[in-house]
């Protein structure tokens, strides 16, 4: 079971193909301060490598990823 | 017999000649692509590569020659079901499925990718000459009309550079 994140926005992407669910992360991170955790559920299985990707290359942080059901929610912080 | 040359003697190494120019390493966090094809299977593609890019957060340097050009004519996208000739025999099928799977089309894709990254778009003065178009007369999404020599000095320092 996933930790309980205080989280400041959703990002619904499921049944978004790729590269939509890192498009609409990308989006929804810009209106984020510092610090601010945003979670995205998406059922594209590549976003599980993208978003660790997406992360990885922007410098923000991917809290966890909770698979369940063929859903994948990510919990990311702003840099 | 193998192991001998037929001439005798030993191949001659080709001595391959080293640059002299300033050939400055890539280093710009930039992807370059040359979108020739007018195809909706490599405009995908190419517009997937590009919002994939933006969304990384690299600067995205588009330039539109020959076919790639074409699909950018007002309205043109609306009506552009054309595949690569080489797959003519998947198009019905490669349409249903992009239809039945919600996918969004190559230009909201890259209007996409211009509202989260740097996105630049340039049509090829070359093309824009052989066909009489004008840069209003291509849809709104693409800023200029170039010449070759200002996209190789964009793809110069690019991190990587396609050709779709």
């Amino acid at each position: 079971m996933a930790t309980t994140y205080q989280v400041d926005k959703l990002v619904d992407a499921k049944g978004q193909s790729c590269p939509m669910p890192v498009v609409m992360l990308a989006k929804a991170f810009k209106d984020l301060t510092p610090g601010q955790i945003l979670a995205i559920s998406a059922t594209d299985p590549g976003s599980k490598p993208d978003v660790r990707a997406w992360a990885d290359k922007t410098g923000n942080t991917l809290l966890e990823m909770v698979e369940e059901q063929g859903v994948f929610t990510f919990y990311l912080q702003k840099a | 017999m193998y192991g001998e040359f037929p001439l005798g003697g030993q191949p001659q190494e080709e001595v391959l000649p080293v640059p002299t120019g300033s050939v400055k390493p890539a280093t710009a966090n930039r992807l370059a692509i040359v979108l020739f094809s007018g195809t909706i299977d490599k405009l995908m593609s190419a517009s997937i590569m590009a919002t994939g890019a933006a969304a990384m957060g690299m600067d995205v340097e588009i330039f539109l020659t020959n076919w790639g050009a074409l699909a950018f004519r007002k309205g043109d996208y609306t009506t552009n079901k054309r595949v690569s000739a080489d797959y003519a025999d998947f198009q019905s099928y490669l349409l249903e499925q992009m239809a039945a799977k919600k996918v969004t089309s190559w230009m909201e894709n890259l209007e996409g990718a211009k509202e989260i990254g740097n996105v630049h778009i340039a049509a090829c003065s070359h093309t824009m000459t052989l066909f009489d178009l004008q840069l209003a007369d291509l849809e709104p999404i693409v800023d200029e009309v170039t010449g070759v020599a200002a996209f190789i000095e964009r793809a110069h320092d690019s991190a990587m550079t396609l050709y779709i």
